[in-house]
């Protein structure tokens, strides 16, 4: 059992599940031959073939129409979308149709599809390559968005995604592809949607995150905890549907909490997460709710692109303000 | 400079009948002596119409939401309608009812759809057929998908989709076009050329002679048909499903027709179009085209008419009265169908919709 990359866990899952399921097919642009930009689909269509890992032609809205009419016929497409930003021609598709087919029919067509796509800043790439759609991408009724932070959950939730009856967008957090390792044993064992994950436990703060961001998070409890603070750091992991119960949970024993995403921060999924805390909570509140964030502003090009993620003092200074409040 | 041609094309126009029903030729597809046959296409488009008219009337009056009829191009969708094997995958857009009813879809399905109820769209016979689209050019797409799945599962069926002349400037539809010429796949896509795109008309829309040749683009068969000669219409559509469901690629067809009616009830086309370009119109409509067609061949009389209008008058009424007394929907309908299965915050907001519906919705249309 080596340790693998989340990038290599991503391949790993697609490839248990093109060998389990012949309705799987993977498609996309550069998915084939070049096993993707990324590498995501690496050694696949040599593998599989090339009718069950598909080449198709740059579209993307192509892309995300033809796997719906895929998905009406009962096969399971999972589709690439070279980055999170070119995934915007596809819109129409992924809220007019693929987030409505079942309801508007009934639950007659139902559609078993995913849409994967690298996702977040953090890598110095070209404009239009470091978006964080998630909030935009969650208000849309009928969709699941799930964002792994780590290979094992990488490998476990792009399993459940792909095995999943409805439509699930899949964002990879393209900065940590390749930072951290995993051993990862290839058993098909899926990780529920829908569910957070209680990364460390802790009773002063709750730290609460998803994505890349989750590493800065973590070593920001690190560092508190080396001051004596104890803080619970909670992966949401699946986006929508969100489970705010284990949030709700982890604020009546900490009374803090400190919501940390790289997005621009109005109506970003931290303050949905900051509302149903407020609604539901608000009374096992010592301090008002934290939101660590990127700026209300576009995506920086890479020069100034550190500046506008949250950093490991960023969120250590807003932890620390909450903490002020007794 | 030397230049050399290195790629030449046409666009082919198919006709049968003239605007007053007589043969432009006497080698007449065999079908064309199908006295059943013709029979049966005019009934269908009588059907439509008669459709069509009930529907505008129950929008009048307020039973029914915004609704697009198909008067002056019943060819089209009943033409390809009767082309269709009940195993091939229709993908509509808004103005596809004559395809639908000819797929099985009922009266009552379609005045659900248009009355705003989602149980409209839960087919009973054409259970993979996708639901009435209408943004515009997205269910090309979804047809060229479907027709990546049945060649993927080696099934002989066809895919049929339906687009307006207007519906040809968007992106999608040249993606649709472009991936299916590339993969060689069993899809018709059928332009329903009725000259205007609500007030835009074709010299705003494309510089194009016809829309036909946007299918020369993406190396897939390309063909005009007079959209109003249901002769011609069947022709080329029969041809180009037997085409797809042998494997042998896709087609586009122009059919070149003329809108009678608004755009919708919500559409007054008074606005943008003279009283002289619709007198015209009615000029070359399909249903009288063929009806004179059916009397020169001694097939249809005065007494098949009225006796047509009845049992359709009689189907129609059956329909809207099935539709009137529908039950209205519950508000857990909102939710019920929207995942496999629902979340626990929807199950919570549909407790919600479910007391406060309980207290506020009356059942009426």
């Amino acid at each position: 059992m080596a340790a693998i990359t989340l990038i290599e866990a991503v391949n790993l899952a697609l490839a248990h599940e093109l060998k389990r399921d012949n309705d799987v097919v993977v498609l996309g642009e550069d998915v084939g031959v070049n096993g993707g930009v990324f590498r995501a689909t690496n050694g696949l269509a040599q593998k599989f073939g090339k009718d069950r890992v598909i080449d198709t032609p740059l579209a993307e809205s192509m892309i995300a129409g033809l796997a719906i009419g895929m998905a009406a016929q009962g096969m399971k497409p999972v589709a690439e979308m070279q980055f999170e930003a070119f995934m915007m021609p596809a819109y129409d598709m992924i809220y007019n149709h693929m987030a409505r087919m079942r309801l508007r029919t009934r639950g007659r067509i139902t559609l078993p599809m995913v849409i994967r796509a690298p996702w977040g800043g953090g890598i110095h790439a070209p404009e239009h390559h470091s978006d964080s759609p998630e909030a935009q991408c969650a208000h849309i009724p009928g969709l699941k968005v799930v964002i792994p932070s780590n290979p094992s959950r990488a490998y476990g939730l792009l399993l459940a995604a792909i095995r999943d009856p409805d439509p699930v967008l899949f964002f990879e957090p393209k900065r940590v592809y390749r930072i951290v390792k995993h051993e990862i044993e290839d058993n098909g064992e899926e990780y529920p949607l829908g569910t957070c994950f209680v990364d460390r436990e802790g009773t002063d703060i709750t730290l609460v995150s998803w994505g890349a961001m989750m590493h800065e998070t973590l070593i920001a409890a690190d560092k508190l905890k080396l001051e004596g603070i104890s803080a619970e750091v909670i992966d949401v992991a699946t986006i929508s549907p969100l489970d705010i119960d284990t949030i709700l949970e982890s604020v009546a024993k900490t009374g803090r909490l400190c919501i940390v995403c790289e997005a621009p921060r109005s109506g970003s999924w931290a303050s949905e997460i900051a509302a149903q805390v407020a609604e539901n909570g608000l009374f096992n509140l010592l301090a008002p709710i934290g939101r660590v964030t990127g700026y209300d502003t576009t995506m920086p090009y890479y020069k100034l692109e550190k500046q506008f993620m949250p950093s490991v003092d960023r969120i250590l200074e807003e932890a620390r303000r909450l903490l002020e409040y007794k | 400079m030397s230049t050399t041609p290195v790629a030449k094309f046409a666009i082919e126009r198919v006709q049968y009948l003239d605007p007053t029903g007589k043969p432009l030729t006497k080698n007449l597809p065999d079908f064309a002596k199908d006295k059943d046959l013709l029979r049966s296409m005019y009934r269908n488009m009588v059907r439509l119409r008669t459709f069509d008219a009930k529907a505008y009337a129950l929008q009048r009056t307020g039973n029914m939401g915004t609704y697009p009829a198909s008067l002056g191009q019943e060819a089209i969708g009943i033409g390809y309608g009767t082309a269709l094997k009940k195993e091939d995958v229709l993908v509509p857009y808004y103005r596809s009812t004559g395809g639908l009813l000819m797929h099985g879809v009922s009266m009552l399905e379609i005045f659900l759809y248009w009355g705003g109820d989602e149980r409209g769209s839960d087919f009973k016979v054409a259970r993979e057929d996708f639901p009435i689209a209408v943004p515009i050019a997205t269910q090309c797409l979804h047809a060229t998908g479907v027709a990546t799945a049945l060649k993927y599962r080696k099934q002989q069926r066809a895919v049929v989709t339906e687009i307006g002349e207007g519906g040809t400037s968007e992106g999608d539809f040249y993606e649709a076009i472009n991936v299916a010429g590339i993969w060689n796949l069993g899809v018709v896509f059928f332009i329903n050329n009725n000259q205007w795109a609500i007030s835009v008309p074709s010299e705003i829309q494309t510089n194009c002679e016809t829309y036909a040749q946007k299918g020369i683009a993406a190396g897939i068969e390309s063909i005009q048909v007079d959209g109003n000669d249901i002769l011609a219409v069947y022709d080329v559509s029969k041809k180009a499903l037997e085409k797809a469901r042998a494997g042998k690629g896709a087609t586009l067809i122009e059919a070149v027709s003329y809108r009678l009616c608004d755009h919708t009830t919500a559409d007054d086309a008074s606005r943008y179009r003279s009283k002289d370009e619709l007198e015209k119109g009615w000029d070359s409509e399909p249903v009288k085209r063929l009806r004179a067609y059916l009397e020169s061949l001694k097939a249809w009389s005065d007494a098949d008419e009225e006796a047509l209008q009845k049992e359709l008058a009689a189907e129609i009424e059956a329909a809207v009265h099935a539709y009137k007394t529908f039950p209205a929907p519950k508000p857990e309908d909102m939710f019920d169908t929207l995942f496999a299965e629902l979340p626990k915050h929807i199950q919570q907001q549909r407790a919600e919709a479910i007391a406060r519906g309980a207290k506020h919705v009356g059942g009426h249309h």
